[in-house]
Formats: structure tokens, sequence, C-alpha cells
């Protein structure tokens, strides 16, 4: 390229942030190098992109946060998940990455405030589809547990699977979940207690599970790398009626690690 | 299997190879997940499928299983939808290296991209939008185009787009652009029928015209696909590319005017919203591949034909 064309390029703003400029911005004129064919006028041809780019975010994000939109319905979604996209667009072309701020938005949205369970249910869903695209692990097997000697099992430490994420709730945020990411009719709560989710990928399939009372400090301990034991104390000093051998078995019924080493050999 | 042909099949990197299977003389269509049973339990299927390479651009998951399934009995042409090809500002090095490690991981036998870009600066716009034809955005699509080339170590195809608007800008038509794009970095090229009948009623051209400018030659896959109709400022049809519906008759009429001419050249119906059962789609491809089988004795008078 020339010298010249290289410095016109460097002076003027390039095609494409002229036409970026407007397309997020309805209250923007149209880009001034944009025509239609002869005498036509560009507006509601350039409108076809500001659309396509508006709506298919949208789409995108009621195709990750469905619970959601079924919770809200479809027009108070789509308004709230307009906001959303022009506060915050996505920064990534992997679309299946976007919407991890929506949780939060939706805790700070004005018109949502009289549903404090949503953001903890988009945060299940947004879990549920990092769960869906995480990399592929064989879960611990069954028998792995049964070869460790008794007296070592509390220096056990384990690796997380990678479809393995936990969210914690003040609400029944796994009722209101699981009522509502299916199209059968909604039946009423029966529970206003706080739920926290553990979300997996045994046999390539993502389950949402309800933990027992101390199930998340437990799991997510071990998750950070914490010893069997001091998963253990935690979740007994969390919940005094915490079933240790019940959710050892659930962790590994349900796939949350894929190996699992002894601590302190030395 | 003998010890002798599982070495064969096993790569440097551990990974299954998968099978070489050609695409010449094809139709195909749109791999959809929500298909992949109805497709499984399908006993003679030649046909090959298209992904758009982004959704599979995830660590591993069922997306990722379902193409590997898909891939050991068929054809996989991977689809890029958000290079950004048609820029000013870089590739994204990293969306290279994942599109990239996908070509190595399944073997596609097509390859392609779109004349068009969706990211500035850092916002993904999600849409494939157009650019103006100026030896400066020649000049940067040929060094995308070098560039992805270059990192995935083979020819890839690149779309003609299906566009609203135009650019005072422009010094070159359209099928010029192209044609320069494919000689200068010898890449091949996607012709999109339905993007052309598209951009043709939306700019007031005829289609026919397009296509007698287009090179074809160089042309290694066919696009068919519906579009909707809307109103443009002066109340005058202007067509949507929405991927949501039939092939248009008037699209097939040129699809077959086109085959007539070169011959077959593999063909993919695209259908990627408000998705219909799988028998609808197969029906579709099927129409497609009764054309191409009209006129296998055709072939480009050069013999030149991209894949």
């Amino acid at each position: 390229m020339l010298l010249d064309d290289l410095m016109e390029e460097k002076l003027q703003p390039s095609f494409a942030e002229d036409f970026a400029r407007g397309l997020l911005n309805p209250a923007r004129a149209i880009p001034v190098d944009v025509v239609g064919p002869g005498e036509k006028a560009p507006i509601k041809r350039y409108n076809v992109y500001r659309n396509n780019v508006t709506v298919s975010l949208i789409d995108a994000l009621a195709a990750t946060f469905p619970a959601v939109q079924r919770i809200t319905g479809v027009e108070f979604f789509r308004a709230m998940a307009r906001f959303h996209i022009r506060a915050t667009p996505p920064r990534s072309p992997l679309l299946f990455e976007y919407g991890r701020d929506f949780p939060a938005f939706i805790e700070g949205y004005e018109h949502a405030q009289d549903m404090p369970w949503l953001a903890d249910t988009a945060r299940i869903e947004r879990a549920w589809l990092d769960s869906y695209h995480a990399a592929d692990a064989l879960p611990l097997s069954p028998d792995a547990l049964a070869a460790v000697p008794s007296d070592r099992l509390g220096d056990l430490i384990f690796t997380a699977h990678p479809a393995a994420r936990i969210v914690r709730s003040a609400y029944p945020a796994v009722a209101i979940f699981a009522m509502n990411r299916v199209e059968s009719p909604m039946t009423a709560l029966r529970s206003s207690a706080a739920e926290d989710a553990l979300i997996t990928r045994p046999d390539m399939e993502v389950a949402v599970r309800l933990l027992p009372p101390g199930g998340a400090a437990f799991l997510k301990t071990l998750i950070d790398g914490g010893t069997l034991s001091a998963a253990a104390d935690i979740a007994f000093s969390e919940t005094s009626s915490f079933d240790l051998p019940a959710n050892i078995a659930g962790m590994i019924e349900a796939a949350v690690f894929s190996n699992m080493h002894l601590g302190d050999w030395r | 299997m003998d010890a002798i042909s599982r070495i064969r099949d096993v790569r440097p990197d551990g990974g299954l190879r998968f099978p070489v299977l050609p695409v010449a003389d094809l139709a195909g269509t749109s791999f959809k997940h929500e298909h992949l049973n109805a497709i499984l339990a399908e006993s003679s299927l030649t046909g090959f499928f298209e992904v758009h390479a982004e959704n599979y651009m995830g660590a591993g998951g069922p997306p990722r299983q379902a193409l590997e399934r898909i891939r050991r009995d068929h054809p996989v042409s991977l689809h890029g939808v958000c290079m950004s090809i048609g820029g000013p500002q870089p590739l994204d090095p990293v969306h290279l290296a994942r599109f990239r490690a996908l070509v190595e991981r399944y073997e596609p036998a097509l390859v392609s991209e779109h004349l068009a870009w969706s990211t500035h600066e850092t916002t993904y716009f999600n849409d494939l939008l157009p650019l103006p034809y100026t030896p400066a955005t020649l000049a940067h699509v040929c060094e995308h185009i070098d560039e992805v080339q270059n990192t995935i170590g083979r020819r890839i195809l690149i779309e003609n787009p299906s566009t609203y608007v135009a650019f005072a800008s422009s010094t070159m038509s359209e099928t010029d652009f192209i044609r320069a794009i494919a000689c200068r970095t010898g890449c091949g090229l996607l012709l999109d029928v339905n993007n052309v009948f598209v951009s043709a009623t939306n700019h007031g051209y005829a289609a026919l015209d397009y296509l007698s400018d287009f090179p074809l030659a160089d042309v290694g896959e066919i696009h068919l696909a519906g579009h909707a109709e809307q109103r443009d400022d002066e109340g005058k049809r202007l067509l949507i590319d929405s991927h949501d519906a039939p092939v248009a008759d008037a699209v097939w009429k040129l699809y077959e005017i086109v085959i007539s001419r070169c011959g077959p050249i593999p063909t993919l119906i695209e259908w990627d919203s408000k998705i219909p059962a799988w028998p609808v789609l197969r029906v579709e491809a099927a129409a497609a591949q009764a054309i191409l089988d009209r006129f296998t004795s055709v072939r480009a008078v050069d013999g030149r034909h991209a894949a």
C-alpha cells in the first residue's frame, strides 16, 4: 500500500467505524457513505442491519436464558435484553460465551426488582451453557475411593470435572429453574428456602441438581483444591446435620470430579 | 482391525483420523443437532453436512460429539461466520487459531468464510456487514484471506454477500472485486445463489447479469436458501437473507442455469432459523441433487473446479 493511502487511513475513520457507530444506537444518523441504489433512500435499508444485530443478539440471550424468558414473558425479556445488549454488546464472536454479565444486569434492572430470584435463575442457566461446552473428561469411577486406605481418605484432593459448576442462591432458584426450563404447566412453589445448584454433565448430558444442606460448601472446598477432611469440616461447621457419606456418593454419581490424588504425601 | 491399519488411523496428536469422503457432485444440508437422530436413522444418505465453525469452538461437550459422529459417515463443510475478513482491522489471532484447530480436528471437505465483517474494535455485531469495494478494501481483504489460507494450510472458499445498502465510495463492482480476490489470493468461491437474487432485487440489477460477470470457474460450492420480504423507503420490495424458508422458485431457476453451464458443484441447502423437521430439509437437498445429477455430463470447459 502507498504511504499516502496509509496516511489517509490513519486520519479518516474507517468505513467500519462509520458503519458500526449507529448499529446499536438508533438515535445516530445513517453514515453518509451508505446509499441506496440510484435515487433510493438508505434509511430502511441501513435499519435492516440495525435490526439484524439487535434481534439476533436478543435471540442469543433468549436461547441461553429460556427459563428467565418464561418467567418474565417474552415482551419483558426482550426489552430487558435490548437494554443489556446496548450497554454490553458481545466482545467475542462465540455467542455461547455471551451473557456472562446478564445475571448481574438483571439484579440491577429496575423493572425486575420484584423478582429477586431472577438473577440466580439466570446464573444457573449461564452455568448450564458453560457445562454444555466444557472440555470432555472421564468422571472419577465409583470404585476409585474403595482403593484408598480408610485412614488416608481425609487427605484426598480432587480435580474438578471441567463441566462441574455450583450456583448458590438465597432463593429457591433450583426449583424455579427446573419448573421454567421445560414447557410443562407451572405448579405452585412449595418452598421459599435457599437452594444451591450443582451443574454437571454425566454421560454428555447437562444435569442440574439441588444440593443438600452443606453440600455447596463441601464441594466448593473440594473444587478449590481443599482436602476431603477440610471440606467435611467446613460443611459440618455450616450445617451440623451434614451427611458426609451421602454427599460423597452424590458427588461421584453426579460426575463432579475427574481425578483425585492423596495430599500430604511427604 | 489389524495393528498396521490401526496405526495409520491414529494421528500424531492421538486423535482418530476420519475417512476421506469426497463432496464432488453432492448436495448437502446445514447440520442441526435436533436432526441428529433422524440423520443417524437414515440407511443410505449420501449428502454432505455443513456446520457453522463457531458453534464447535467450545472445548468439548455434546456439540463436538455430534459433529464427530456425523463426520464419521459424511463429508463435512466447515463454514466460518465471523472471521470478519471484510473489515479493516487485523484478524483476531485467537479466533484464527480456533478455526485452524477445527480444520485439523474434523478434516472438512470444504472450508469457507464470508466477504463481510462482523467485529469492529472489540464489539461483535453478529451480522454479516457490508463493505465498500475499493482498492484499499481489496488490499485488506486479500491480506486477510492470505493469512487465513496460510494459517490453515489450505484453500478457502469466499462467499458473495447479500446486501441491503451500497457505498458511495465504491469504485469497483462486486463481481470485479470478487474476481480480483480470487485472482490475487488463489482462494476459491462459494456462490450463494440466494444472495445473488436478494442483492440483485435490492439493488435493481439482473441476477443473470451478475452471474455472467461472476468467475464461475472458481466456484467450489453453491449455497441455496430461502429469503423473506420487506419494503424499502420507497415501498418497493426489499429481500432479506433470512435462511428460514424453502428455496424460492426464482433461485432454483438461477441455480439450474449455473449448473447447466458449469456441471455439478457441491450444493448446500442452508436453513438456519425456523428449522423444519429433517424430512423437509432432506427433500430440498434431493431437489438440488436431482439437478446436479441431470448435468453430470457437463464439465467446465477448462476443467477447472475449485474444491
